[in-house]
């Protein structure tokens, strides 16, 4: 006996979901450039592909981030996941054995204990029925944990869960009721059969006392595969459309295809590959502060997925990385809002006429380009001047005198062709000017020369270039007592990757103490410029708790390496606020300064004479 | 036995109150932060509107003060303020405590922090300078000279610094900068005949008697250019002089000068220790941190708590003229309060 009616919900369920997900995978694949198809048709004949089964192991089954940020909640992703796998993979093993063939009905894996009612003489038979109870066992304790979530989830170090709609409802309920449903099937069928093992047979005679079993066995079994087929119906209507479509994102990645800042069907994917988990709401200072509860990345994402996106909610975040940063699916949250400010973009041709007037024809080896922001904040660009003097470089201050924005502004407001504009009248100055460096003291200006310019020469922000300059020796500076500590600007720091260089400078001239939130976990200091709604009061509201915090070591000086950050800490601080260039400049020793500078009259006079 | 009346801070409004309370019969007793009376009235030498001497003020302060018996507790700092039924006893560092029947606040300003304007360059570039210098230099009485130490040819003045701007988080106008800036100006061409001076406003608030004749006549009289504009940044050239970047918004045309000395009109914020009164007491504060009354119209000077008043610039920008009346319309109320005629009984409830 192979066949019973109550196989269908089950069976169908699932073939019409492979069907479905067949063909959601293959348009989005035929929807990729043809760059993106390339690289995976490079990639997926190769070791990539086994990496990328390795990382589905390791995230989507065993869910190693969602760890990182919590036990508790990892626990219960990893006993649903990797626990159903190992329940499949256990179910497939008997099968072969019991039926010493490897192709059978899809349905018998999952049904074994209901087809199979004399394991006598199977190989392994006894090991096997004890291993799949305890995996029923281990995934029963998630599903346990996963009910007392939905009611205490203050347990799970997380404020806020995210709301649900119908499909999810039905999934979500259907899931529940799955491994449940199971062990009552499996119970039942046990203790009629005595096939069962520690978990199933125990429980399966303790029930027998309470209800007649040999009528509800076949109950179960039809209430288990109709939670199933449900579950498998309802999935691409609900919120664990992620799970399978976080596959293919992971394996996409592996093969080398990567998020761009336009809205492609690989940014299609990642939206749907959301898990809707919420890790990253609590991270979100425009959430925290109160200033906007709907700014966080996953509200942001379902506002995509439902075509519910405005400029507003688009504009309305600081575009700090701090959600992407902690994502543990990977999903480029930055780059989806950024996408979706390119859309909903009226594009107004800005008058860029006046960037014919400056004229700069120069030749220089450094280019030192300060940025808009650093013209708000004198003492830094008056350092730098000090520096390069003092180490005696020949460069040129190329915005010196009335200048062209870097672009990248723009850029964030999604603007790009605005942005083009500025790049093309820049890129040709710098060009011209023979430079083999360019430097600059703002991060925003840094992020856009390094990625979007595609400039032959080196791009430096000025804390790679002045570690540079006094590990080289080319600077002298002195240390003194001073207690600083360092705030990393998102732009340089999550958004550019650069925390080594501006620590190991401060180490030169000051002590550096350390604050809670370090590198990728930094703080945004609420100036940004990526928020183009935000009042004025809220920025500080965002500062004001930003500087407490960098203030709880009683540092005598909060450094930092953005004229903006700056600019938006002085406001709401009682403690100084520097930049780390001012720092560098005031640690060069004066007396040095005039007795350098008076032989070079000497030489002068002797030149005269 | 003599009701008792705290007077918090010995600015003008603190001390014209004082005096008119002693003469009303109440105990008063200044308790002044500094080391000596008149809040920032010391530090103007020169007033608007009439160019009169600002030490005739303060002689008829101190005057009134002789004439009654008020006791002034000099240098002290209050630790906590208690409500005993209808009592205060403030608590002064040294374990000191004095009892009072009412409390006026009289607090007053700060001078806006020109440094959080690090686009002016103030305290970067030498000849960078704020209204408050500019006074110290009238009040050295010597010959004028820039930072630098040469005789300015060309001053130009910033109005509206740290005021009226959404980027320092400071919405309001501080009333007295403009007339301030025409003040000054006069007084530098007086010294300087031969220097060019521009005054780079957002819009002239001449508002109070005699305010507007001034303005006249110090565009006809001492020829002062007056400029539509705001300043976005300044730079410092080789020599030291400030290269100023407005946005001329008469002609829409952006405009760039360069002179030896660029003057600041900084503006007013409550002053830090109006903000530690208000957070001893839980008194009410607008958005700007100024006290808030009970109501706008008929409830100046009185605060949230039965028995605290309020007068002068820690309740937001005014002038002298002004400190004097709000400081007398104050006493009235404190008065009415301790003779238990109670304002808000005429508050129509519905
Ligand atoms: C640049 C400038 C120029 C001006 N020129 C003129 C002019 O020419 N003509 C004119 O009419 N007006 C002028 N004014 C306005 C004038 O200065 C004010 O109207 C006047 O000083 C307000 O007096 P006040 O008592 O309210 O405050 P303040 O003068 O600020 O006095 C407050 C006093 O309270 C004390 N205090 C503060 N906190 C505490 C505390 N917690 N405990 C104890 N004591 C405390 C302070 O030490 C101070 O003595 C000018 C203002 C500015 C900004
Ligand atoms: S964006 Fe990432 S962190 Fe946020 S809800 Fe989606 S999966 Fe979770
Ligand atoms: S980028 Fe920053 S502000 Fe925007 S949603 Fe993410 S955490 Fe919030
Ligand atoms: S008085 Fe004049 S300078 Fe002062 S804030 Fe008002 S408008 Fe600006």
């Amino acid at each position: 006996m192979n066949y019973s009616h109550f196989v269908l919900p089950f069976t169908i369920g699932l073939i019409v979901l492979l069907a479905y997900m067949l063909v959601r995978f293959g348009v989005w694949i035929y929807k990729l450039d043809s760059d993106d198809k390339q690289r995976i048709l490079k990639n997926i004949f190769s070791i990539k592909s086994l990496q990328a089964i390795k990382e589905i192991f390791t995230e989507s089954l065993l869910h190693r981030n969602i760890f990182k940020t919590n036990k508790v909640l990892g626990y219960m992703h990893m006993s649903l996941a990797f626990g159903w796998l190992l329940l499949i993979i256990g179910g497939h093993i008997q099968t072969w054995i019991f039926y010493d063939r490897l192709s059978n009905p899809i349905y018998i894996p999952i049904f074994f204990e209901y087809f199979v009612h004399n394991k006598a003489g199977m190989l392994f038979g006894e090991v096997l029925t004890f291993t799949m109870d305890l995996i029923l066992l281990f995934i029963l304790t998630g599903v346990a944990l996963a009910y007392f979530k939905r009611f205490y989830s203050k347990l799970f170090g997380m404020k806020k869960t995210t709301n649900l709609k119908l499909g999810d409802k039905f999934a979500l309920a259907s899931l529940w009721l799955i491994f449940p449903l199971r062990l009552l099937a499996e119970s039942t069928a046990a203790s009629l059969h005595n096939t069962g093992g520690f978990l199933t047979q125990n429980f399966g005679n303790f029930i027998s006392g309470l209800i007649p079993v040999s009528f509800f066995e076949p109950v179960f079994w039809w209430a288990y595969s109709i939670s199933l087929g449900v579950f498998f119906l309802s999935l691409p209507f609900s919120r664990y459309m992620h799970i399978p479509t976080e596959l293919l994102l992971i394996a996409l990645r592996k093969w080398g295809v990567k998020s761009k800042e336009t809205f492609d069907a690989f940014a299609d994917v990642e939206l749907h590959a959301c898990s809707r988990c919420g890790i990253c709401i609590d991270p979100c200072q425009m959430s925290s502060t109160g200033i906007s509860k709907k700014t966080p990345a996953s509200y942001f994402l379902k506002s995509v997925r439902d075509k519910e996106t405005n400029s507003y909610d688009a504009l309305n975040c600081l575009m700090c990385g701090r959600c992407e940063d902690k994502c543990p699916v990977g999903i480029t949250t930055t780059n989806q809002r950024l996408a979706q400010r390119i859309n909903l973009a009226n594009e107004r041709q800005g008058d860029f006429s006046y960037l014919k007037d400056l004229n700069y024809q120069i030749k220089t080896d450094v280019v030192y380009f300060a940025g808009c922001m650093s013209h708000l904040t004198p003492g830094i660009t008056r350092s730098m001047i000090k520096i390069f003097r003092k180490a005696k470089v020949n460069y040129w201050f190329m915005d010196e005198d009335g200048s062209a924005c870097c672009g990248r502004p723009q850029k964030l407001a999604g603007n790009l062709e605005a942005m083009k504009q500025l790049m093309d009248f820049n890129k040709k100055r710098i060009v011209e000017s023979g430079a083999k460096t360019i430097v600059t003291s703002c991060p925003i200006c840094y992020k856009v020369f390094s990625e979007d310019y595609k400039l032959e020469i080196e791009v430096l922000h000025h804390t790679q270039y002045l570690n540079r300059l006094v590990e080289q020796k080319l600077l002298p500076v002195q240390a003194d007592s001073k207690k600083v500590v360092y705030h990393d600007p998102c732009e340089l720091g999550r958004g550019a990757g650069i925390y080594d260089e501006p620590r190991k400078l401060l180490t030169h001239v000051a002590t550096l103490v350390a604050t809670k939130h370090e590198k990728q976990d930094s703080l945004c200091c609420g100036g940004s410029l990526g928020n183009l709604e935000i009042e004025a009061a809220n920025r500080s509201l965002i500062a004001k708790d930003v500087v407490d915090e960098l203030s709880k070591p009683n540092p005598d000086v909060i450094a930092t390496a953005c004229p903006l950050c700056k600019k938006t800490f002085i406001k709401v601080s009682s403690v100084q606020v520097l930049d780390i260039a001012e720092l560098i400049a005031m640690s060069i020793p004066e007396k040095n300064e005039k007795s350098g500078e008076r032989k070079k009259i000497t030489v002068l006079q002797e030149e005269l004479v | 036995m003599n009701k008792k009346v705290v007077v918090i801070g010995g600015g003008i409004t603190g001390m014209e109150a004082s005096v008119q309370l002693s003469a009303l019969g109440y105990s008063v007793t200044i308790l002044e932060k500094e080391g000596q009376l008149g809040g920032h009235l010391k530090d103007w030498t020169v007033l608007f509107p009439n160019l009169r001497k600002g030490n005739e003020i303060v002689s008829f302060l101190e005057h009134g003060l002789e004439l009654q018996e008020v006791n002034i507790i000099y240098n002290s700092k209050i630790n906590e303020i208690k409500k005993i039924n209808k009592h205060y006893e403030i608590i002064l560092d040294k374990q000191k405590s004095i009892t009072a029947d009412a409390i006026l606040v009289a607090t007053g300003f700060d001078l806006f922090d020109a440094h959080r304007k690090e686009e002016f360059g103030y305290g970067i570039y030498e000849n960078v300078i704020t209204s408050y210098d500019l006074e110290k230099i009238f009040a050295q009485k010597g010959e004028i000279k820039t930072p630098s130490g040469i005789k300015p040819k060309r001053i130009g003045f910033i109005h509206c610094v740290g005021s009226r701007d959404e980027k320092v988080n400071n919405h309001y106008c501080s009333n007295v900068c403009c007339v301030t800036g025409v003040k000054q100006a006069m007084e530098l061409k007086t010294l300087i005949p031969d220097a060019e001076i521009f005054n780079f406003y957002m819009d002239m608030r001449m508002f109070d008697t005699h305010f507007e004749e001034l303005y006249l006549e110090s565009q006809k009289k001492y020829g002062i250019n007056f400029i539509r504009g705001r300043l976005s940044e300044a730079n410092e050239t080789i020599d030291k002089r400030i290269v100023i970047k407005v946005e001329d918004t008469l002609t829409s045309r952006p405009l760039k000068m360069t002179v030896d000395m660029m003057v600041l009109l900084v503006g007013m914020e409550p002053s830090k220790g109006t903000k530690e009164i208000a957070n001893l007491l839980n008194l009410k504060m607008r958005e700007s941190g100024f006290l808030k009354p009970e109501d706008d119209h008929t409830m100046s000077n009185v605060s949230n708590m039965a028995g605290v008043f309020f007068a002068g610039t820690c309740s937001g920008p005014m002038s002298i003229k002004y400190t004097f009346t709000d400081a007398r319309a104050a006493v009235t109320k404190i008065n009415c309060f301790l003779k238990e005629y109670e304002l808000q009984n005429r508050i129509l409830v519905n």
